[in-house]
């Protein structure tokens, strides 16, 4: 019951939105998503009162073809769906004191987008996973499109295409698994259970790689993303860097390792291998970015190729950190595309080259960035070092050399970053008479609490430990 | 059978109110008797009744003629906004178009070819008509005449093959057909094959697929907008009736024969079909090419009908026809402002009107098969009922197909949010904003809770 509630809040919120206007929109979009975290964290008290074990709803949907409602939430989902739902309240306020076109309709397909992923992480039924993956697509196309800054069009349409093909291919894979399997059933314990032969299982595991290497995005896939992050409006780049790209990650876990086993086992290390170049790839192209937000967007890739990294050595440290830091990388990306709306809104440009001294003008602003930056280049005791080290451990016992080359993210990190930052913030202004006012009231909440947040979660991450624990044990057997 | 005798009545007074002066009427009578006609249709609901050996009123052609009747009751909603200002040929239009649905439901209830072939050419008569029907419009007449042409054409393969296969089996009745060649299964005439795949040509030119499909984009180019709707869904969803009817009731015990030219059809319409509309500009060729596409994906249906997916083609074609008719509804206030039928007549929408923008945005979803809407449903039940049947190239290429799909119906959400809104003011009306939605709804719905359809058979 708890997941449907979680679930249908977001639908609710959406319709609702449509009929307010103006600045009512922000307001209710806010208090919805509010609820909706207060509903999450009772559904967490729940969740461990009950000794983790997953909410679990069935429900007969189609008769012939058989399709049922089935959600469930068990350790990995719960997690995802905390991510999502802190997040959301987050990017609302990030929008306050900022001016958007009809707002109400931005909101709403905000909180469509909300429903959408809330679908994905809790659905265990093959078929409405997939109606809740595209339907997450409709959303954040429509807000990077009509709401986008220049080349909107061709970059947005690329994006769409890129990932339906994607879709696509998945769609037809649970299309051979559906009548493959023993009794018509796109059930994820009878997918599980009854894994499809092993002759078949190659070229269905690339069926779903594919599509999930490209929502991640892993390298090669990846063409689509930075240009979407870097024109879709910055509340729909939080969106897509934040929680939707781990739709890909988490689906890795969900639905490929355990839907074929034989057939990743059997490419995980040229799997592993593909993320761990885009790990080194990305680092490497993001130190030459001149532009904030792509700088961001390449920083990202390199990141969640680590994750995926860690999924495939199908280590329990390995898939463990992946979760970590799935966690990790949402807020603190968030964080940074915050900080670089910040920056655009005062001085209208995402230039590194052209920016400097912002730290005198604004040393509260200064002091937050430069904690997110830290968390990104996984310093200890920020919620990306926990990660990073389980990470890179699980890699290693996989293969000592590929740990190694994927150890080089944590150099090549901090020198992107720490430049990125030295040139923005230190040193004196490029600009002439700079007027870079600090924080306003939205601001610093959204940078203070994801501020706690890094350090929370840097400090204490065992409950996020003990969460995914029994599920991730259940899943490696 | 009621069915069939009230729509032709409907269709004769429509003729006779022009006489008694009684042209207001028309409008109102015709949805109400539509109306009743369709809750009629519903009484032969498992009757199961053969008229003569020529009709036969069974689950199936109910449930088709049902969906004909609602795809021509949404018409004449719009017609009377369409034609207010051409009150004096009223009449003439609607006999005419009240013919057409006269031929679809002959097409659905036929059990002897004799009377396929009467409902096939009272179909495409009327339409042959109503394409050309802008007199004074070069490419109506264009439009009319080509179909005309072609259509005369086809007809000919029809009949010629029927002739074949009467000769060969001595039967114009279904099943006689279908039992030919198990009593003869060592000496089959050659006859009968020939005329086979002569009826198999004239049916593949009916629903526009490859590579008998020239004629479509044309002839919806040149027809009047209203006309258009009306071909692209309910000849669509008759012709495909009568297709399916004939593959499963008449050809199915000599399948491994046909099924290697419908495969390489299907193949060839996907691929035409989704490629060609790549490139268009114009609206109305730009759904011919889509509607030749979705005819490539309802061929992978008559290929699967060993398995008897009645089912999955009513609901893809239903899902099909709703989204259809939902992008004229708004396409007619669009062209009509703009003067102009190209896909750059919806510039700017998206900020002039963004109701009607969304609603055309939820038609192309639709018509691209993303869910929660009919298509969605419509591609998988379609996808599964293929590959369970061994048609593992064509499922692949059809899939390809709507991945290309995407990028045409963007094309128009594009032109709606992407680009700089023109002077043109667009203006509404009723009827048009009520088709609009009820076809929404029902693509919303559907897609949500398939059961309803997907039960029926």
């Amino acid at each position: 019951m708890l997941s449907l509630i979680l679930l249908f809040i977001p639908l609710l919120a959406s319709l609702l939105l449509l009929l307010t206007r103006g600045n009512t929109s922000r307001i209710v979009a806010l208090a919805f998503t509010v609820v909706q975290l207060g509903a999450t964290y009772y559904a967490y008290q729940v969740f461990k009162e009950q000794g983790f074990q997953p909410f679990d709803i069935q429900m007969v949907w189609v008769v012939k073809p058989a399709i049922n409602l089935h959600f469930s939430m068990d350790g990995i989902s719960m997690l995802m769906v905390i991510l999502t739902n802190l997040l959301l309240p987050l990017i609302v306020l990030s929008g306050f004191n900022r001016e958007i076109k009809r707002p109400h309709i931005f909101y709403s397909l905000m909180l469509l987008m909300q429903f959408a992923l809330v679908g994905v992480f809790i659905s265990f039924d093959g078929f409405i996973y997939y109606i809740f993956w595209e339907l997450a697509l409709i959303p954040i196309y429509f807000i990077s499109f009509v709401w986008g800054s220049e080349n909107r069009a061709q970059v947005t349409l690329k994006f769409f295409i890129y990932t339906l093909a994607g879709s696509l291919l998945m769609l037809f894979g649970f299309v051979f698994l559906y009548t493959g399997s023993p009794n018509h059933s796109l059930d994820w314990n009878i997918l599980t259970s009854n894994p499809t032969c092993n002759c078949n299982q190659t070229w269905v595991f690339w069926l779903f790689f594919i599509a999930f290497a490209i929502k991640i995005p892993i390298i090669p896939f990846h063409t689509w993303q930075p240009d979407t992050y870097r024109s879709a409006p910055t509340q729909g780049t939080m969106l897509l860097s934040g929680i939707m790209l781990k739709m890909g990650t988490y689906s890795l876990i969900r639905w490929l390792i355990p839907i074929v086993p034989a057939g990743t086992k059997e490419w995980q290390a040229v799997a592993i291998t593909l993320c761990v170049i885009g790990v080194v790839y990305a680092s490497i192209i993001a130190i030459k970015q001149s532009d904030l937000k792509k700088l961001f967007a390449y920083s990202s890739i390199a990141h969640v190729g680590l994750i995926s990294a860690g999924i495939f050595s199908l280590t329990l440290s390995g898939m463990q950190g992946s979760l970590v830091q799935m966690l990790a990388h949402g807020i603190n990306v968030v964080g940074l595309f915050f900080c670089a709306d910040i920056i655009f809104n005062r001085t209208q440009s995402y230039q590194v080259e052209g920016l400097g001294g912002i730290r005198l003008a604004a040393p509260k602003f200064a002091t937050w960035f430069m904690v997110i930056v830290l968390a990104s280049v996984a310093l200890p005791l920020t919620n990306g070092f926990v990660g990073e080290i389980m990470l890179l451990y699980g890699i290693y016992q996989f293969n000592i050399w590929l740990g190694a080359f994927a150890g080089l993210t944590i150099i090549l990190g901090a020198v992107y970053m720490l430049r990125m930052y030295q040139k923005v913030m230190l040193g004196e202004s490029l600009m002439d008479g700079m007027n870079f006012p600090d924080l306003l009231w939205n601001e610093k909440v959204v940078l203070i609490s994801i501020g706690i947040m890094i350090f929370v979660t840097g400090i204490y991450p065992k409950p996020i430990l003990d969460l995914t624990e029994p599920a991730i044990k259940l899943l490696l057997k | 059978m009621n069915t069939l005798i009230f729509t032709s009545l409907l269709g004769f007074f429509c003729m006779v109110a022009e006489i008694l002066n009684l042209r207001k009427l028309i409008g109102p009578v015709l949805v109400l008797g539509l109306a009743l006609i369709f809750g009629l249709n519903q009484q032969d609901w498992n009757m199961n009744q053969t008229f003569y050996g020529m009709l036969q009123v069974d689950n199936f052609s109910v449930a088709f003629g049902s969906l004909a009747i609602f795809i021509t009751l949404l018409v004449f909603i719009l017609s009377s906004e369409y034609y207010a200002d051409q009150e004096h040929h009223i009449s003439d239009y609607m006999t005419i178009l009240c013919f057409v649905l006269v031929g679809a439901l002959m097409m659905f209830s036929f059990s002897n070819l004799t009377m396929l072939f009467l409902g096939i050419e009272t179909l495409s008569i009327a339409l042959y008509i109503m394409a050309g029907s802008k007199r004074f419009d070069k490419r109506s007449n264009e439009a009319g005449f080509k179909y005309f042409l072609m259509g005369a054409f086809a007809s000919g393969f029809l009949l010629f093959g029927i002739a074949l296969v009467f000769g060969s089996t001595g039967s114009f009745d279904i099943q006689k057909i279908a039992e030919y060649p198990i009593l003869n299964s060592q000496n089959i005439s050659p006859l009968y094959y020939t005329g086979i795949v002569l009826i198999i040509f004239a049916m593949l030119f009916k629903v526009s697929a490859a590579p008998f499909h020239f004629w479509a984009p044309d002839v919806y180019e040149g027809a009047p907008v209203l006309i258009t709707a009306y071909m692209s869904t309910l000849v669509k969803v008759a012709a495909f009736a009568a297709f399916y009817k004939l593959v499963s009731a008449v050809f199915v015990y000599s399948t491994p024969h046909f099924e290697f030219v419908l495969n390489i059809a299907a193949i060839l319409t996907l691929a035409v079909g989704n490629l060609m509309a790549l490139s268009q500009t114009n609206f109305k060729r730009l759904l011919a090419y889509s509607g030749i596409s979705h005819a490539g994906y309802l061929m992978l249906i008559i290929l699967s009908s060993k398995s008897q997916p009645v089912a999955a083609l009513l609901y893809y074609l239903l899902g099909y026809s709703v989204s259809t008719i939902a992008a004229f509804a708004v396409a007619m206030p669009v062209f009509k402002a703009a003067n102009s039928e190209n896909i750059d007549a919806f510039n700017g929408l998206g900020t002039k009107k963004p109701v009607l923008a969304a609603a055309l945005s939820i038609a192309m979803l639709g018509l691209a098969g993303i869910p929660p809407f009919m298509g969605f449903f419509g591609k998988y039940f379609i996808f599964t009922e293929a590959l369970q049947n061994g048609f593992f190239i064509t499922t692949i290429v059809a899939i390809v197909g709507s991945m290309i799909g995407i990028y045409y119906y963007f094309k128009v959400i594009l032109a709606m949010y992407g680009q700089p809104a023109n002077e043109v003011k667009v203006e509404t009306t009723f009827n048009y904003n009520l088709v609009l939605w009820v076809c929404l709804a029902i693509s919303l719905a559907l897609g949500l809770y398939p059961a309803p359809i997907v039960n029926l058979f």
